[in-house]
C-alpha cells in the first residue's frame, strides 16, 4: 500500500513536470507542424537563467519568497527573447518546407545552442536549491511531500487549465484551433497565419523555458540538460498524439506513472519502460492516443 | 544528353587510391578513414531511404546492433576473425531490420522518424541497464584476427583499414546497381507521389521494406567495423545523438551519388578532428551552422556543389 502511494505521488509529480515541458512542444507542432528539437535547449536555457538569477537574488539577501516570481520572470525572458530570435531569424524561412527537413533545422539549432549555453555558463554545475526548501513539507499518511513539488503540480494544472480556457473560450484561441485544423482554409478566411505562428511559437518557447526554470531548484543545473529532455518530451507528445494538448496531459500521466512504477518495482526497466510505451503506442495508434489521422492527399 | 555514368570507374579509382594510401598514412589518419568510411556506409543506407523522403532518426539502432553483435561474438563465442565478425554484424542487423521492417513499412514522414527513434531508444534503455554488458560503460572488444592469424597491431590495423575500404566500395557498388533497377528507381517516385505509384501497380510498403533492410544491413556492417576499430562499445552507440550525427552526414553529403556519403563522411571526420583539436568548445556550433547552411543554401548537399562546378567547367 505504501509503495502504491509512493508510486502515485512520484508519478504525479513527474507527470506534472513532463506536462509543462511537453505541452509547448505539442502546441507548436499542432499549429506550425514543427517538431522542435531545440525545445530542449529552451528548457536548458530557462534552467540556467533561473539558477543564475536565483543565485544572485539570495546572494543579495532579497526577500526569499520573491525567488518564485523570479523563476517566472526567467522563463518569460528566455522564452520571448529566444522565441523571437528563432522564429524571425530562422523558422519563418522554412515554412512550407518538408516537416522532416524542419526537424533537422531545429536539430541544428539545438547543436548551436548547446555550445552557446556552455560558452555562457561554462562546465560547472549551477545549484540553486533555496526555493525548493522554502515552502516546507506536508505529510500525507506515509508520505512526506515537499510543498514545492505540490506547487509544481498546481502549476501544471494551471498551465493546462489556462490553455484549455484560452483555446476554447477566447477568440484568439478559436483562431488558433482553426489554424490547427486547416491552415489553408484558415488563411483563406482572413486569419493572419504568420502572426498566429509567431504568437504560438512564443508561447511554446515560454512554456519550454518555464519547464526548465521550475526544475532549476530541484536539480543541480549542469551540462547536457537538454539532451535527455528532448526525447522524453518526444515520447510524451507522441503517446498523446502530435499536436493534441489533452494528449500531452495524458501522455505525461502515462509516462510519469509508469516510470514511477518502474523505479519502485523494477529499477532496471526505468528507461526501457518509457520507450516501450512510446513504441507500442506508435505501433497500435500511430497518431497517438488522442490524435487524429491525417487524410492522404492525391 | 545525360552525362555518361562514371560511378563504377570512379569507385575503382578511389578503391586503388585508398588501398595504396593505407601504406603511407599515419596511424591517426588510418583510424580517421576507417571510422569515416564506416559512417559513410551507414549514411549510404540513409541516402537510399532519404530518396523516398524517409528519414530514420534511429539508424543508431542497427549501428549498435552490429557493434554489440561483434562484442558478444568475441566475448561468448571467442570469435575474433574480422571478416567473420563483420558478417555477423551484418547478419544480426539484417535479421532485426527484416523483422522490424514489417512495422516500419506502414509509416511515413514524421511517424517513420519517430518509430525508428522509439526502437533505437528501446535498445538504448535495454543496454544501459544490462549490467552483464557493462551498463553505461560498455565493454572492450578483443583485437581482431584474420584467417586465424594474430598479426602485429600495425598489420591488424592496416588489414582492418583494407577491409573497411573494400566494404565501402562493395556497398557503394551494390547500392549503385540497386538504384538502377526498377525497385531502386521507385524511391524518388514514392517521395513525389505514393498514391500514383500504387496506381502503377507497385506496392510502396514493399519498396520501403527493402530499403529498410538494406539500411539495416549497411548500418550493422558499419557498426561491426567501428567496434573493431575502436576496440570498445557502449550504449551511446544507440543513443539518439548518434542517429542525429548519421542523419547529419546524410544531409551534408546529399543524395546525388553513392559516392556522396563517403565524401560527406570524410569531410565530417576531418572537420571533427580539427575542430576538436583547435576549437573544442564550439565544435557543435560549427556542426549546427554547417547543417543550417546546407538546409538553407544547398539542399542537394556537398555533392550538388561538386556537380554544379563540373557543369560550369
Amino acid at each position: 500500500m505504501a509503495t502504491l502511494a509512493f508510486i502515485v505521488a512520484d508519478g504525479v509529480i513527474y507527470a506534472s513536470w513532463l506536462f509543462i515541458v511537453a505541452v509547448g512542444m505539442t502546441l507548436v507542432y499542432g499549429v506550425m507542424r514543427i517538431l522542435n528539437v531545440a525545445h530542449g535547449s529552451l528548457y536548458a536555457l530557462g534552467a540556467y537563467t533561473a539558477a543564475t538569477m536565483v543565485g544572485v537574488w539570495f546572494q543579495r539577501g532579497y526577500a526569499p519568497l520573491g525567488s518564485f516570481a523570479l523563476l517566472l520572470v526567467a522563463a518569460l525572458l528566455v522564452g520571448v527573447v529566444m522565441g523571437l530570435i528563432l522564429e524571425l531569424g530562422l523558422l519563418q524561412f522554412l515554412h512550407g518546407r518538408d516537416e522532416v527537413v524542419v526537424v533537422l533545422a531545429t536539430y541544428a539549432t539545438f547543436l548551436i545552442l548547446e555550445d552557446v549555453i556552455q560558452l555562457i555558463w561554462g562546465v560547472e554545475a549551477r545549484p540553486a536549491p533555496q526555493p525548493y526548501s522554502l515552502l516546507g513539507t506536508t505529510s500525507v499518511g506515509p508520505l512526506l511531500l515537499n510543498n514545492y513539488d505540490l506547487a509544481l503540480i498546481a502549476l501544471a494544472l494551471l498551465v493546462g487549465g489556462v490553455g484549455w480556457w484560452a483555446l476554447t473560450r477566447t477568440i484568439a484561441g478559436k483562431l488558433l484551433l482553426a489554424v490547427i485544423f486547416d491552415r489553408e482554409m484558415a488563411e483563406a478566411c482572413g486569419i493572419n497565419v504568420r502572426r498566429v505562428f509567431l504568437v504560438t511559437f512564443l508561447i511554446g518557447s515560454v512554456l519550454g523555458a518555464l519547464g526548465g526554470a521550475s526544475t532549476a531548484p530541484m536539480i543541480s543545473v549542469s551540462r547536457g540538460l537538454g539532451v535527455d529532455v528532448i526525447v522524453l518530451a518526444f515520447a510524451v507528445v507522441v503517446i498523446g498524439g502530435l499536436g493534441s494538448i489533452p494528449g500531452a496531459l495524458l501522455g505525461a500521466a502515462v509516462i510519469g506513472l509508469s516510470r514511477a512504477a518502474a523505479v519502485h518495482l523494477l529499477p532496471q526497466a526505468e528507461v526501457f519502460a518509457i520507450y516501450l510505451i512510446m513504441t507500442l503506442v506508435l505501433i497500435v495508434r500511430p497518431y497517438g492516443l488522442l490524435g487524429h489521422e491525417r487524410l492522404r492527399k492525391v | 544528353m545525360p552525362a555518361r555514368d562514371r560511378t563504377g570507374a570512379a569507385l575503382a579509382g578511389a578503391f586503388v587510391v585508398f588501398v595504396a594510401a593505407g601504406f603511407f598514412l599515419p596511424s591517426w589518419a588510418v583510424s580517421l578513414v576507417i571510422l569515416s568510411l564506416a559512417r559513410g556506409i551507414v549514411a549510404l543506407g540513409l541516402v537510399v531511404q532519404f530518396r523516398s523522403g524517409l528519414v530514420s532518426f534511429g539508424q543508431a539502432l542497427f549501428f549498435a546492433i552490429g557493434g554489440y553483435a561483434v562484442g558478444l561474438a568475441g566475448l561468448k563465442l571467442r570469435l575474433t576473425d574480422m571478416i567473420v565478425l563483420t558478417v555477423i554484424g551484418v547478419a544480426a542487423a539484417t535479421l532485426l531490420g527484416a523483422g522490424l521492417g514489417f512495422l516500419m513499412r506502414r509509416y511515413r514522414e514524421i511517424f517513420f522518424a519517430m518509430l525508428s527513434l522509439g526502437f533505437s531508444m528501446l535498445f538504448y534503455g535495454l543496454l544501459v541497464k544490462t549490467e552483464t554488458l557493462g551498463s553505461t560503460d560498455g565493454f572492450n572488444v578483443p583485437t581482431p584476427t584474420i584467417f586465424g592469424a594474430r598479426l602485429s597491431a600495425l598489420a591488424t590495423r592496416t588489414l582492418l583499414y583494407d577491409l573497411t575500404v573494400a566494404a565501402a566500395a562493395g556497398a557503394a557498388l551494390g547500392i549503385h546497381w540497386y538504384l538502377g533497377t526498377i525497385l531502386g528507381r521507385l524511391d524518388t517516385a514514392l517521395r513525389d507521389n505514393e498514391v500514383r505509384v500504387e496506381y502503377l501497380g507497385y506496392a510502396p510498403g514493399r519498396v520501403i521494406h527493402v530499403q529498410y533492410v538494406l539500411g539495416a544491413a549497411l548500418a550493422g556492417g558499419a557498426g561491426a567495423l567501428t567496434a573493431m576499430a575502436v576496440g570498445h562499445i557502449d550504449p551511446s552507440m544507440a543513443y539518439w545523438t548518434t542517429s542525429g550525427e548519421l542523419v547529419f552526414v546524410t544531409i551534408l553529403s546529399g543524395t546525388g551519388s553513392v559516392l556522396a556519403p563517403f565524401l560527406g563522411s570524410l569531410v565530417f571526420g576531418l572537420l571533427q578532428t580539427y575542430a576538436l583539436q583547435y576549437a573544442p568548445s564550439v565544435w557543435q556550433m560549427i556542426l549546427g551552422v554547417a547543417l543550417l547552411a546546407i538546409i538553407l543554401r544547398l539542399p542537394g548537399g556537398l555533392w550538388s556543389a561538386l556537380e554544379r562546378n563540373r557543369a560550369r567547367a
